[in-house]
């Protein structure tokens, strides 16, 4: 008997939670009720790479404020934050969430390649348009030659930058041989180092030693120095901050003295708190944007930021989430509708809009076609060196 | 040159993994307890010398000195809360609730302070660095080596000459027949803890200047690391942690010279599986039969 009853318990719970789910389902509507238009950012907002998340939140924000004073088509943008603590796996939860439950009508995307090519799939199975503002991997727009159509992003790809890195590092540094450190643990790293060892042999160069270490290590000083016994006259480590600031730090130490040059993944301001000012100096990056750049469009932001936010000066993750929330609202203009195939029809079609981080325009696997900068740390200040068109 | 470089590498990074593993030991050899909240002291260490260096502005010594004291209450305070109750209960339920402790204490620590790293400022330890033959020892790898060994050599001490110390053997040995003779087995026990706990709030200091990052969740690697060098030297026995510490360090580094530095961790551990195949007593160990 007993055994009966609870079934019928157990029943009737689960009658209640069908009726609730409907309720559920039936309240969160489309995403775009009441004059607004729901979209979703899945953002590092803690964990290990947890600046650039924050950097480029405060992007998006201060771009939706601004949008939202004259609205879109007579609506305005909501935006639903999730965390996905630095974390592939909670990536990819955060992105279910956004596009099930929130039910957005598109997704602004993780900052970092990995955890972005975790909500990859998750965007192409619910059709919500994915922009990435910063995800650098070739393969999140386009795997094995077919184009992820939801997928876009604002910034260059790896192949770029390391291409940029490459060039600088003989044509200006006049460097003949170099050493490549790489996060095995990272697809960004393993991109970027492909394309600089390509490009940098193409240039006559040659790679004397390649080393690799994992995401979280502290202890690069056994591998630091096999690198100096191997003589380079350049060393390209295209990692994150938290690792690159110890790497340069005990690379001087052990009296490792030649350039050092990595991509944007070193842009944080704990950079340079990790690494310390002096031991920064002699180091070069490739990068999205710089504050420092005199076009107008860079300085309106820089202003508008300053104002929001004390003083404080926007990195490359900040434009390129402001630039991302622009981009997104320039297609929902054009789309009309908070219509998901619209928008991203309206996205592919992108073409000569004018962002803080360079004019875009989407090539076939919509990627942006768009310049780089390299900048020098002096003093523990990014110093706008050069500026590179495709 | 470069073998001596890579030997002074080792030796540093050892230093650190020995601190850490002689509370392990100590804690183990009086309490039968793999303290695995051991390592999550170490990362409070590393945090309240931070603050110590950052807020209140004080140098390397005093902030040293701070953490080993407050590492060593909140050592006693987690023995008294959480270990005591479980005295006589099974080995097992002691062990899991060493993990439950070190779980609270790593996401407390993020609860508190969120989970974003800090880097410890530059110039705590204003030491020139010292070219011999060639190889290149910075003044953190010699603080830290001679601090290292201060301690080991003030714990030697402690252990063999003074009172305390020999109350922390008779537990050790008998705990029941020490209680006959008089000997306040909970004090014993805390102090045991207090010593330890200082040892990994030290380590936590000593880290930090040396490798500069800190996060909440830095003494989950270093801590196990540690466990694997108590063992390998022989767990329960004092001078087999320090030993055990440094061969690590120098196994690990001279992996990396090999060109294997992404087999590091991987080769700790598998010197954990061959030492408890081959010499299941540790280093140090004597092979004692256990009586039925």
């Amino acid at each position: 008997m007993r055994k009966k009853k609870l079934a019928g318990v157990f029943m009737s719970f689960m009658v209640a939670a069908g009726v609730l789910a409907g309720c559920n389902s039936s309240a969160s509507g489309d995403g775009e009720k009441g004059g607004k238009i729901k979209i979703g950012a899945n953002l590092e907002l803690s964990g290990g790479v947890a600046s650039y998340g924050q950097s480029a939140k405060e992007g998006i924000e201060l771009a939706i404020e601004e949008i939202n004073k004259k609205g879109i088509n007579g609506k305005k943008l909501e935006l639903v934050t999730v965390d996905n603590k630095s974390d592939a796996a909670e990536a990819t939860n955060g992105a279910l969430k956004l596009a099930t439950q929130d039910k957005v009508v598109a997704m602004i995307g993780a900052a970092t390649s990995t955890n972005t090519l975790a909500q990859v799939q998750i965007a192409q199975d619910n059709k919500i348009p994915l922009i990435t503002p910063t995800a650098t991997n070739a393969t999140i727009t386009n795997k094995d030659g077919k184009v992820n159509d939801f997928v876009f992003r604002t910034c260059f790809i790896d192949p770029f930058q390391g291409t940029v890195a490459a060039n600088f590092a003989s044509n200006d540094l006049k460097v003949k041989s170099a050493a490549v450190l790489i996060d095995s643990s990272s697809d960004y790293s393993k991109g970027l180092a492909a394309s600089f060892k390509k490009n940098f042999v193409a240039n006559g160069g040659k790679i004397v030693k390649e080393e690799a270490y994992v995401a979280k290590d502290t202890d690069f000083r056994a591998t630091l120095t096999n690198i100096k016994a191997a003589n380079p006259e350049y060393i390209f480590v295209p990692g994150f901050y938290e690792e690159v600031g110890l790497i340069v730090k005990q690379a001087r130490e052990i009296g490792l003295n030649v350039p050092i040059m990595g991509g944007d993944g070193w842009d944080s301001p704990n950079l340079v708190k990790i690494a310390g000012k002096d031991t920064l100096n002699n180091t070069f990056i490739t990068n999205h944007y710089s504050s420092g750049d005199s076009d107008k469009k860079v300085q309106d932001f820089v202003a508008a930021f300053k104002a929001k936010y004390n003083g404080k000066s926007p990195d490359a993750f900040t434009a390129l989430g402001y630039d991302t929330v622009y981009f997104l609202a320039d297609a929902i203009k054009r789309a009309g509708s908070g219509d998901s195939e619209k928008i991203r029809k309206a996205l592919e079609e992108t073409d000569g809009l004018q962002l803080v981080s360079g004019n875009v325009k989407l090539d076939k696997n919509h990627d942006p076609i768009k310049a780089a900068v390299i900048l020098e740390y002096k003093n523990g200040e990014q110093q706008f060196k050069t500026k590179i068109n495709p | 040159m470069e073998v001596i470089q890579q030997l002074v590498n080792g030796i540093s990074l050892g230093s650190i993994y020995a601190l850490i593993a002689l509370g392990y030991t100590m804690v183990y050899g009086i309490v039968k307890l793999i303290n695995f909240a051991h390592g999550d002291i170490f990362m409070v260490g590393a945090f309240i010398g931070f603050y110590s260096i950052t807020i209140l502005d004080l140098g390397f010594f005093p902030a040293l000195l701070i953490s080993m004291v407050a590492c060593a209450i909140f050592g006693v305070l987690i023995e008294r809360i959480a270990y005591k109750p479980l005295r006589n209960a099974t080995r097992i339920a002691a062990l899991i609730t060493a993990i439950g402790v070190s779980l609270f204490i790593e996401y407390g620590t993020i609860y508190a302070r969120g989970a974003q790293p800090e880097a410890y400022p530059d110039g705590v330890v204003s030491l020139k660095s010292l070219e011999l033959f060639g190889v290149k020892i910075s003044g953190q790898s010699i603080l830290i080596l001679g601090t290292s060994l201060f301690l080991m050599i003030l714990l030697q001490f402690i252990v063999h000459k003074t009172k305390i110390g020999k109350a922390m053997r008779a537990v050790s040995h008998d705990m029941d027949a020490a209680k006959l003779m008089g000997i306040n087995v909970n004090n014993t026990i805390s102090a045991t803890f207090a010593i330890g706990s200082a040892l990994a709030g030290a380590a936590g200091v000593i880290f930090g200047v040396y490798y500069t990052k800190i996060e909440p969740l830095m003494g989950i690697i270093p801590g196990l690391k540690a466990f694997v060098a108590a063992v390998l030297g022989g767990i329960g026995i004092i001078p087999g942690a320090m030993a055990g510490g440094l061969v690590l360090g120098v196994i690990e580094s001279l992996v990396s010279a090999a060109g294997y530095s992404l087999w590091r961790d991987g080769v700790a551990f598998v010197v954990l599986i061959l030492i408890l195949i081959f010499r299941p007593a540790g280093l140090f160990g004597k092979n004692i039969r256990e009586k039925v």
